[in-house]
């Protein structure tokens, strides 16, 4: 077939500039900025307290829990549905949780409190209540054809109350040690862990971009000039580096150290020091990312889920089951809710009533935030951890100025709206 | 053009007595219709005819209350749409073909995707089969990294058309494949038709253009109020005569077969 429909097609791109010759989502370019420049207003404003090593690993240890769930939500939103149940969600698997190592397990089972089979247990239980109650949701939305919407408003009220049933509205705690491990500031790395993750992320990314070039070449396609190649590396392994360097620049605080010495029966050693590194709860948070962005990018359910919030009708003509999707798709969000379940409560280190308050709306606003389009089918799943780590920061410098929690909330309000403007702006521009 | 009925050997597809109706008004009424291998059969009928619907049926994105399915033959279980899939009945429709989000590989492999040894999508080699086939049907089509929405309506067409061609389908279902086109995109659309139907595929064509349809089929059947008027041989009946099936429901006296 001729082609005689150039006149129809949008202006092409003749403009190669250096960000079109090494092939940057500007997307991700732009939500990098926004953060650089919230970042670098708050530590001016703050008198250079908001760029410190404490407070980065602080803001990534709060960033987790909505992170993780931002990433479901990005397939939830993909496919034209929404979540709003996600932090009474969360507030159930913390029920259930907390319940089991605090009451199921020493009390029905007779195992004693501090056994290491507490913590794996009282998760896999979470895990499980986690994604039980999501594909509920989900076969309610996909074969009952109730509006996710509806499903899931009415799940929020649910299970808000069954997390209160659970615990008759009182605080539950302390949780179990092992189980704290994954909250962030009582686990992490350590100095050596740290860098040999860093070293493995590097060889990762390096194997990652010589494989994908390789298959370009492989069946002649185009590829980019290698000087673009090597700066990608090099920024990509200088953000890795950065970051746990950073991590590593953070030291626990001598009081601390000398009462774990203490409660070891040893005396501390003059002069020594010790460093946080990547908490737990950030590793956790890096493997749920990569494994949604292989899951999205380079598997079939990927390809379905961003095909259905293109076009259902075409996906279904092509003869996979949204019903069945629809479940999946929800499962994963009650999974990912369990997840962060376990993280929210271990950095509170016992479980309350009101954890997971009013995160649906967080969560919904970091994917948003993030890129994820609510018309659906467009969405990244860096996006919206970026979206939840932009929104956090927001949140942390205004706390750190001093600005009031309802004028915060006033302030992360507009930007969300205007994020979404500036979005459909750039739409529009590059027209996808 | 069209050769006798009776010498061709096996239909490719025999669909009889073919029923279905939605809250109790029958949008097919026991409708029996036949294709042959390298023939292309025009459904015609206004809107409401039913025409869209029986298609529906045979590509297995609508059950049928009633009624058998032979492909070469031999009676087919079609249910959904990978059944009719299995059986390389393949169908462009105009408007519902694409999820305009996916670039144009991604589309055409939808629902059978290349995977690697690890079970992981494999994005290069769909992308080098689509620029294979590309170079056959479009070899102007460069865009391979857009999605779909970016595309014009010819190329768009061309993807859902080398979707069918990929897969050899043998029965090729087009649901008003010119609508949205322009007079030179729908004139590479009929070349594309008479090449498809040289190499023995079988095609249903439902179209509004009556014009087209005696241009580009050997046969044409006609539907009304989900019933058949009548299948005639297109070289025997005038337009006139097609209209008249179509508006009155009346049968010409010659050319029927």
């Amino acid at each position: 077939m001729a082609d005689s429909t150039d006149t129809r097609q949008l202006p092409k791109h003749v403009r190669r500039n250096i960000i079109d010759t090494m092939e940057i989502d500007t997307r991700l370019l732009g939500m990098i900025g926004a953060f650089i420049v919230i970042c670098v207003v708050f530590d001016v404003w703050t008198g250079g307290r908001f760029l410190t090593p404490r407070n980065i690993f602080n803001l990534t240890i709060q960033t987790v829990s909505v992170a993780i769930m931002a990433t479901g939500m990005v397939f939830v939103i993909v496919t034209r549905h929404i979540d709003l149940s996600v932090g009474a969600l969360l507030a159930t698997c913390s029920a259930f949780m907390a319940m089991t190592q605090t009451a199921v397990l020493p009390q029905w089972f007779g195992i004693e409190l501090g056994s290491p089979i507490i913590a794996p247990v009282a998760i896999i239980v979470g895990l499980i209540v986690g994604v039980a109650i999501g594909a509920f949701h989900g076969w309610l939305i996909g074969y009952l054809t109730i509006p996710a919407f509806i499903v899931t408003l009415g799940g929020l009220f649910v299970w808000r109350n069954v997390a209160w049933h659970l615990s008759r509205g009182q605080t539950i705690g302390p949780l179990d040690g092992n189980f704290l491990v994954l909250g962030g500031i009582e686990g992490t790395l350590g100095a050596t862990a740290s860098w040999i993750l860093a070293l493995i992320a590097c060889a990762f990314t390096i194997m990652l971009m010589i494989n994908a070039r390789r298959a370009k070449l492989r069946h002649e396609f185009p590829v980019k000039p290698i000087w673009a190649e090597v700066v990608i590396g090099a920024i990509a392994i200088a953000a890795i580096v950065g970051f746990v360097w950073i991590l590593n620049s953070y030291e626990v605080p001598g009081g601390r150290l000398a009462r774990d010495f203490r409660a070891r029966g040893e005396t501390m050693p003059e002069g020594y020091s010790e460093v946080y590194g990547v908490p737990y709860s950030v590793l956790l948070l890096i493997i749920i990312a990569i494994a949604m962005t292989v899951l999205a990018q380079r598997t079939r359910l990927g390809r379905y889920i961003f095909a259905t919030g293109g076009n259902p009708e075409a996906t279904e003509l092509a003869g996979i089951n949204i019903r069945f999707l629809t479940v999946k798709v929800f499962a994963i969000m009650g999974l990912l809710c369990a997840l962060s379940a376990v993280v929210a409560s271990a950095r509170l280190t016992f479980h309350t009533n009101d954890i997971g308050t009013l995160d649906e709306l967080r969560v919904i606003a970091a994917a948003v935030i993030g890129g994820t389009a609510l018309s659906g089918g467009i969405g990244t799943i860096y996006g919206a951890i970026l979206g939840a780590l932009i929104m956090q920061s927001l949140q942390s410098g205004m706390a750190m100025v001093g600005v009031e929690a309802p004028y915060q909330n006033i302030v992360v309000g507009i930007v969300l709206v205007l994020a979404v403007y500036v979005d459909i702006l750039y739409r529009k521009r590059t027209g996808d | 053009m069209a050769l006798d009925t009776e010498s061709r050997g096996t239909p490719l597809v025999e669909m009889r007595n073919m029923r279905k109706s939605f809250g109790g008004i029958d949008a097919v009424d026991g409708v029996t219709l036949d294709l042959y291998p390298g023939e292309v059969v025009g459904v015609l009928g206004h809107n409401g005819a039913g025409k869209s619907v029986l298609m529906k049926m045979l590509s297995g994105a609508l059950s049928r209350d009633e009624g058998e399915i032979y492909v070469n033959g031999e009676l087919a279980n079609i249910n959904n749409p990978r059944d009719a899939r299995h059986y390389r009945i393949e169908t462009i429709y105009q408007y519902l073909a694409l999820a305009d989000n996916l670039d144009a590989a991604s589309n055409l492999f939808l629902g059978r995707e290349l995977v690697t040894s690890t079970g992981l999508v494999d994005d290069a080699q769909m992308e080098a089969e689509t620029r294979k086939i590309m170079a056959r049907l479009n070899p102007n089509f460069q865009r391979f990294h857009t999605p779909v929405k970016g595309l014009s309506g010819g190329q768009r067409q061309s993807v859902a058309i080398s979707r069918a061609v990929y897969f050899n389908a043998n029965i090729l279902i087009m649901d008003e494949p010119t609508a949205a086109l322009g007079v030179e995109e729908t004139r590479m659309v009929a070349n594309l038709i008479e090449e498809l139907k040289s190499q023995g595929l079988g095609i249903f064509l439902i179209d509004h253009d009556i014009h087209a349809v005696m241009q580009l089929c050997d046969r044409a059947s006609v539907m009304k109020n989900g019933k058949l008027v009548g299948t005639v041989k297109v070289d025997e009946v005038t337009e006139d005569d097609i209209l008249g099936m179509i508006i009155l429901g009346k049968t010409p006296e010659k050319g029927t077969v």
